[in-house]
């Protein structure tokens, strides 16, 4: 989230959209009805069923699934064709007086420098025109031809309310009543929140939804603001703590980067990553990688890392393409890899396309699965019937099963939505021989170690020069570790205004990451969480809710990261001379010598207005980027493209570019993907409230209130189909099929689009093969196996079924 | 003052004088149900607290589930798809006891004690003293107490008397995520529910109101509804329930009269055994009996 959970109630309208927030979310929900209840703000659900959030909305608003760009564009289209932006802001805090380079193209779906047989683009003409000063150029008055504004009006032009009807089955009168009440918050004294979740980030397009959102938000003049932002619920208690730390296969924690496969060159390395401002005054943060990326060798490596060595640059991996996990389970099936270790993780159940990774596992040499739980993964090869029909005898996959600990069973810190660190303390001793899974993982690295240290090998180096200095070294302490990501001063650290003083002593914990260093001094296991256990103690352990504003900013109560800051890019809620756009909604301002408020400024502290650095500080120009430039794969400005499995077999748009023209799909996916004349109904697939994952099924109080696999069909298409509620169904897509009990309801309608009638098929996804609520059939036996151009997260959200009676 | 008095007011069957030296005030659990996201959070504390699981189910194809109140759920939630003006409404209500203030159940209760209501107007059974004639089945005009088949007992929702009893809100009221159910004296949550009218009404809902039926002399769990004028829509909340004529006049005018049959049947009996010796019960009988058990 750019902002936190308590900070929706301050929200004058309320989109949910791309998620179910009262379903997935009840709890962080009750900040929707606290904004309703206490600001009168009105709240929209727009989604393809009628969901839960949908039953206490204002307004409900029904689209197809995967249409969320044509939706938003369209809302672009409007707000710029009736002019209802916030203006000032526009012009002073995006990209949009911005002169994009002669050569950059949107022609029929593409964008200039496609390169069709690599599905890849040449983004060299998704730049800015460089003026003689090196700088990008700007047109203030936004006027000229190529300015960012002009290029955005005429790229959203063709999204007018009839093209978005046409294409999202929304009607059109609903259309407009939303895009009037998204209009109604371009005033200073009025926000939007969207809520998200993975509604939005499981598609081909996924992250080209949320920079849709995010773009309305940056014309309304919303981010920044108390009650608005961009808002991604995430869907796991610390997701948002594994993101954080580096959960996708190039990134390393705090977002810094792996190098790729050609960056053998440190320097090379680090200038690719320490952006050089794009406009004169600029704060550009990113400027300061290599104190992170020094500081994060040093906490790895120790004093292995020097100066001399490039701080070990040689021993990180250098990526030849992106391992995500539709990577790993196409090498796995292709029996390139062979070994896996799989810690809190159920991919069987979890990842599209069920046959596909069955077989993929069934060519390992040896799976680890490190889980509290008795997963469906970690029994792959047993034979359960309808539910798991394959042969054990033929599978030789050896299987390797450590018991782990739950969350409730350990200390820690747990990262939510809000990037708000809170520590919690251990409720109740593991069961059995479950261990933490630290200690799980320090027991191998240390076997490894040995066998390393005694019978050397290939590549020892990291190995044996890895930090480890645990009091208990087979079992590192949540507390050391928690320390170790905060950093601390490997020597004394000189006060930069006053070098005969040192702000930190040898070995004392770091208080920001401001003071990290890239000559070695400083260490630092996570930039962005440093802060969150220095010399004064465990700043996730507070508990102090005193919330001085009202706005709900309490800086008291845990750790927010980056530096205890609670809304992003906070600055942005001042006009350029540093006066709050809302004065009931101040979170910060600058006070004629400094800037200060409610919420640690998001800012250079002492920048005066009159030096006219930009509000957000991690980006080269200081601006908000309506065009992204070269930062996504298919394009600087989100255009919609179909799902994979589109139900209308076209693109209304521009029918020679269907879908994604820059996703990733392996060849022999290509074949596993349906048709509408055989799979004719769009279907998504989802959670229900009474459940969590695959996990709660373990239980039995969840597996009481939702005992059996069920799929969703509106009346309609149950009357068609001869279907009654309470009818054994089975859904079949181009991978598989399952079978469930029907639940016919009214809340999904049929759509009309381009002409043709659209039904739904909802598909939750809670059951499987073990636990105690009734077997059921792995509701990825049906999906994709095609992700997101840019994060390969899969299209779990759109695809094609057929569904008949059992 | 305290809500958390123990002092009955009322006892099934029995004539006793209730206890009067200390005042309680009325409590109320309100339902807002325009406010209810139909999470079941409160489904599984009502489970939790008070150590009840019923089997794990089938589904019937609606969401519900358990499909019915029984002597371990007693509170489930009703989905009820409505088109209303305002289009399509997803109506969810708790469904539970309303702790009436006039108690069908306990009216018809024979057992005594088996069914109390407390001076803060919470309606408890007492299950050791339960016999498990179902009269209060009958008498209650929401259809809510449960028979259970294991101990052949009445089971409903206690209002948490145990929690309140302590100065606890209610589980369910505790664990609701959005606040749809709150908890406290009649007259607060009379108040917190006007709040809540007026700014549905804000919203379009011209008829939304409070249900608090008249019928049953009011009720201690009340619902917020959108369409108070119509609240059959919401799974068949009753427009006017009121206790059973059948509860009444038992209950009422006919009592003597029972009682006075009763007594006669009591004497009628003892009439014959002077005069007959005892009732010799057959083996057979008596076999049967056994095999039963």
């Amino acid at each position: 989230m750019t902002n936190h959970w308590v900070d929706i109630k301050n929200a004058n309208v309320i989109i949910v959209m791309g998620g179910n927030a009262a379903e997935a979310h009840p709890c962080g929900f009750k900040w929707v009805t606290e904004a309703k209840a206490h600001n009168h703000a009105t709240f929209v659900v727009v989604d393809p069923r009628f969901t839960r959030s949908a039953a206490v909305a204002d307004l409900y608003v029904p689209l197809r699934t995967g249409t969320d760009i044509a939706f938003l564009g369209g809302v672009i289209n409007y707000l710029l064709s009736r002019d209802k932006l916030q203006h000032e802001y526009v012009k002073a805090y995006t990209n949009a007086p911005f002169i994009v380079k002669e050569g950059y193209e949107f022609n029929d779906g593409l964008f200039s420098g496609y390169d069709e047989a690599a599905r890849t683009y040449d983004k060299s003409t998704w730049a800015y025109e460089a003026g003689p000063d090196g700088y990008a150029r700007l047109d203030v008055t936004m006027q000229h031809p190529r300015c960012v504004l002009q290029l955005l009006k005429k790229h959203y032009s063709r999204y007018t309310p009839e093209a978005v009807s046409n294409i999202c089955g929304t009607p059109g009168d609903t259309f407009l009543k939303v895009c009037e009440l998204i209009a109604t918050t371009s005033v200073p004294d009025r926000t939007l929140t969207f809520l998200y979740a993975v509604g939005w980030t499981q598609h081909s397009v996924g992250s080209q939804m949320i920079r849709t959102a995010a773009m309305v938000q940056l014309l309304l003049g919303n981010v920044g603001m108390a009650g608005g932002g961009v808002n991604a619920l995430r869907g796991h208690s610390n997701i948002q703590g594994l993101t954080d730390l580096g959960l996708m296969s190039n990134l390393l924690p705090g977002y810094l980067t792996l190098p790729g496969e050609k960056e053998t060159d440190y320097r090379k390395y680090i200038g690719a990553r320490a952006f050089k401002p794009l406009r004169p005054g600029q704060m550009d943060y990113w400027q300061n990688y290599e104190k992170f990326h020094v500081s994060l060798m040093k906490s790895w490596f120790g004093n292995a890392a020097t100066k001399d060595n490039n701080w070990c640059f040689d021993w990180l991996p250098k990526l030849d393409k992106i391992y995500d996990v539709l990577q790993a389970f196409e090498l796995m099936h292709q029996g390139k890899l062979n070994g896996y270790f799989c810690q809190g993780f159920n991919p069987l159940a979890s990842i599209p396309n069920k046959a596909k990774l069955t077989a993929a596992l069934s060519r390992l040499k040896y799976l680890v699965v490190i889980d509290p739980l008795d997963t469906e993964t970690s029994c792959f090869w047993e034979n359960h019937g309808k539910y798991n029909d394959v042969d054990p005898a033929r599978i030789q996959t050896e299987v390797i099963r450590m018991p782990s600990t739950c969350f409730a069973e350990e200390n820690g810190s747990l990262t939510n939505s809000g990037r708000w660190l809170q520590w919690h303390y251990r409720g109740a001793p593991p069961p059995g021989d479950a261990k933490p899974d630290a200690e799980i993982i320090a027991g191998i690295f240390l076997k490894l170690r040995d066998m390393y240290r005694k019978e050397g090998g290939a590549f020892p180096d990291p190995i044996l020069s890895l930090t480890w200095d645990y009091d208990i070294p087979h079992s590192p302490a949540p507390e050391e570790l928690a320390k170790e990501y905060n950093g601390k001063a490997l020597a004394d650290l000189a006060d930069p205004k006053d070098p005969a003083k040192a702000v930190l002593r040898k070995g004392q914990q770091l208080d920001g990451f401001i003071q990290l260093r890239a000559d070695g001094s400083t260490s630092c296991g996570c930039w962005i969480f440093s802060g969150a256990w220095t010399e004064k103690g465990n700043m996730m352990a507070r508990r102090d809710n005193s919330d001085p504003s009202g706005l709900g900013n309490t800086l008291g109560w845990a750790f927010a990261w980056p530096a205890n800051r609670r809304i992003l890019y906070n600055r942005a809620s001042c006009d350029p001379s540093g006066k709050p756009w809302d004065p009931n909604r101040r979170l910060v301002y600058w006070d004629g010598s400094k800037w200060t408020g409610f919420d640690v400024p998001d800012f250079k502290p002492d920048s005066a207005p009159s030096e006219g650095m930009g509000p957000f500080i991690m980006q080269p120009e200081g601006v908000g980027r309506l065009f992204a430039l070269d930062k996504m794969a298919e394009g600087p400005f989100p255009e919609h493209y179909e799902p994979f499995e589109t139900p209308i077999g076209t693109n209304p748009l521009h029918p020679k570019v269907i879908n994604n023209p820059a996703a990733r799909v392996f060849r022999d996916d290509m074949k596993d993907f349906g048709k509408s004349r055989d799979f004719p109904y769009a279907a998504t697939s989802y959670r229900v409230t009474e459940h969590f994952h695959f996990w709660t099924k373990h239980t039995r109080i969840s597996s009481i209130l939702q005992p059996e696999q069920y799929v969703e069909i509106g009346e309609d298409l149950a009357k068609e189909k001869g279907i009654k509620a309470g009818d054994r169904v089975k859904v079949r897509s181009k991978r598989g099929f399952i079978e469930a009990v029907a639940v016919v309801t009214k809340r999904i309608r049929p759509l009309q689009v381009n002409g043709e009638t659209v039904h739904h098929v909802g598909i939750p996804i809670h059951w499987g093969f073990k636990g105690i609520a009734r077997n059921g059939y792995l509701a990825n036996t049906l999906t994709p196996f095609v992700g997101d151009a840019n994060t390969q997260t899969p299209e779990f959200k759109s695809f094609l079924v057929n569904i008949e009676k059992a | 003052m305290a809500l958390q008095s123990l002092d009955i007011t009322r006892r099934s069957a029995t004539t006793t004088p209730s206890p009067s030296q200390r005042k309680t005030q009325e409590v109320v659990k309100l339902i807002d149900v325009s406010k209810c996201i139909g999470c079941k959070a409160c489904q599984a504390a009502c489970m939790e607290w008070n150590d009840t699981r019923d089997k794990i189910g089938t589904n019937h194809g609606v969401l519900d589930n358990p499909m019915d109140l029984t002597a371990n759920s007693w509170t489930v939630m009703r989905y009820s798809e409505v088109e209303t003006g305002r289009g399509l409404e997803w109506l969810i209500r708790k469904d539970g006891c309303m702790h009436c203030a006039d108690p069908g159940c306990l009216k018809a209760c024979p057992a005594p004690g088996a069914i109390v209501q407390y001076s803060n107007g919470i309606v408890d059974f007492q299950e050791e003293n339960c016999i498990g004639c179902g009269y209060c089945i009958t008498g209650c005009p929401f259809n809510i107490p449960r028979l259970s088949g294991k101990d052949g007992k009445v089971y409903k929702c206690t209002l948490c008397s145990d929690r309140v009893a302590v100065g606890l809100e209610p589980a369910c009221a505790k664990t609701c995520p959005t606040g749809a159910i709150v908890f406290g004296t009649k007259d607060d949550m009379i108040h917190h529910a006007e709040g809540r009218v007026a700014d549905l009404k804000s919203r379009g809902f011209a008829e939304a109101g409070i249900y608090d039926p008249l019928g049953v002399g009011g009720t201690h769990v009340m619902y917020v509804l959108q369409h108070a004028d119509k609240p059959g829509i919401y799974h068949g909340l009753p427009k006017d329930p009121s206790v059973s004529a059948m509860v009444t006049l038992w209950k009422g005018a006919v009592k003597p009269i029972a009682s006075f049959a009763l007594a006669a049947g009591v004497f009628g009996a003892f009439f014959h055994y002077v005069t007959k010796g005892p009732n010799e019960v057959s083996e057979e009988i008596e076999k049967e009996f056994k095999d039963e058990k």
